[in-house]
């Protein structure tokens, strides 16, 4: 055992998910189900199918995204009148209205960090599937980040659930959710679980295996 | 406690040395935490989650927003939105808001309340580990904070058209952050993993 990094694989050994204790490592590792002996997760080298789980959610996420912009997320009914909004008329109303930083808050959380994080991930996968040797830090970086923003891009079914809660008068005025809201919930739950399908370490894999084979050649 | 770990994010093992105050761990390959100096962190969680859950309490059950127009008054708590989002038959909706904002926080505060408490009076209760690990794996989608972005959005739309009275649910519920917060920052997974292990 020569490796010029000494990672928990290379070392046969595994690091559990949610409890990061390092277990001895089972072969083969698909047919023996091992289960970590502190928490009782089970183990894995690595994420299983990580990258076509994560190519599922991400086309998946890209594919929500345009109902959840296209359609009404409110209607508003106010003396008999009904107006629908979307996402970005949303957005719109704040910056007519002045209200310049709830506009920027709304869309880079609705906007911005969805469209962002699905790029990112689609990035990371090519990167990782082109075996990319290209500053993995940064690239880990960016993963820790589109990790930590993704849940910020709740903000919007948070508003429409107060307006819901707090316009309710008949006639005079009343809030209702459009199905805009349905889809775009499951923009952002489906690209939460897309970063969590992502493994981090097949970035660093890439590195190991480049190096193992120019020092073969 | 000197031990080999595995960085979680790029598996690069790493012989783990204690810090000094306020130090941190990094992978010296990746650059992510791989663990903080946190003092008294099991005492500083088990205060912080008694006084969450008192929070949980009263933000759950006291008058949370209350919306006047001329004379008709709207008072809500905390649940009133997802039941009107569930009756409008946006169910997916409003289970998500229930689950990230009511009931993941309170399995959080509950559980690490049934984790702490044996170790602390050096107890053996039922499933430990397993409790500690499901609570580790929800901790992501409880989103409180992101909930009072939402709030303050909410409030600039509506300050135009009516007159809109916080409650006591909402200071309830914005200390509640900040403890659920600074719980979160307390706390080292580590140590409770090595207690639950040597009683095991």
């Amino acid at each position: 055992m020569n490796h010029a990094f000494p990672t928990a694989l290379n070392a046969s050994l595994i690091s559990c998910h949610s409890c990061h204790l390092l277990c001895k490592a089972v072969r083969p590792p698909e047919a023996v189900l091992s289960i970590c002996p502190r928490c009782g997760a089970r183990l894995h080298p690595r994420k299983p199918n990580s990258i076509a789980r994560t190519w599922a959610l991400v086309i998946a996420a890209f594919i929500f995204y345009i109902p959840a912009n296209v359609l009404p997320i409110t209607r508003v009914i106010s003396f008999g009148k009904a107006q629908s909004d979307t996402i970005m008329s949303g957005v719109i109303y704040f910056v007519k209205s002045g209200s310049w930083p709830i506009a920027l808050v709304i869309f880079i959380a609705s906007v911005f960090v969805p469209v962002l994080k699905l790029i990112v991930l689609t990035y990371l996968l090519i990167s990782v599937q082109l075996k990319s040797r290209w500053r993995p830090r940064d690239r880990a970086r960016l993963y820790r980040i589109t990790e930590a923003v993704g849940r910020w891009s709740m903000v919007d079914i948070y508003v429409v659930t107060i307006l819901v809660a707090l316009v309710k008068l008949g006639a005079l005025a009343t809030i209702e959710a459009g199905p805009g809201a349905i889809f775009f919930a499951c923009v952002v739950i489906i690209t939460i679980f897309a970063a969590m399908s992502f493994d981090p370490r097949l970035i660093w894999d890439t590195q190991e295996q480049n190096y193992e084979r120019r020092k073969k050649q | 406690m000197e031990s080999i770990i595995a960085c979680h994010e790029c598996d690069l093992l790493h012989q783990s040395q204690s810090l000094p105050h306020g130090g941190i761990a990094r992978c010296v390959r990746c650059g992510a935490v791989l663990y903080r100096h946190k003092p008294n962190s099991l005492d500083r969680v088990l205060a912080l989650t008694a006084a969450g859950l008192v929070l949980f309490v009263v933000a759950n059950f006291y008058p949370f927003l209350t919306f006047r127009l001329e004379a008709q008054i709207q008072e809500t708590t905390l649940i009133t939105g997802i039941i009107e989002l569930y009756n409008q038959g946006m169910w997916i909706v409003a289970g998500v808001v229930f689950l990230t904002c009511i009931l993941v926080p309170l399995l959080e505060l509950v559980g690490m309340l049934y984790v702490l408490l044996p170790l602390k009076f050096k107890m053996r209760p039922w499933k430990l580990p397993i409790l500690f690990r499901m609570i580790r794996s929800f901790k992501p989608w409880g989103m409180m904070e992101v909930f009072m972005v939402g709030i303050l959005v909410a409030f600039v739309k509506l300050t135009k058209m009516a007159t809109i009275i916080p409650g006591i649910a909402l200071y309830a519920f914005m200390a509640l952050i900040f403890v659920l917060a600074a719980s979160a920052a307390a706390l080292d997974p580590h140590i409770v993993w090595n207690r639950l292990e040597q009683r095991s």
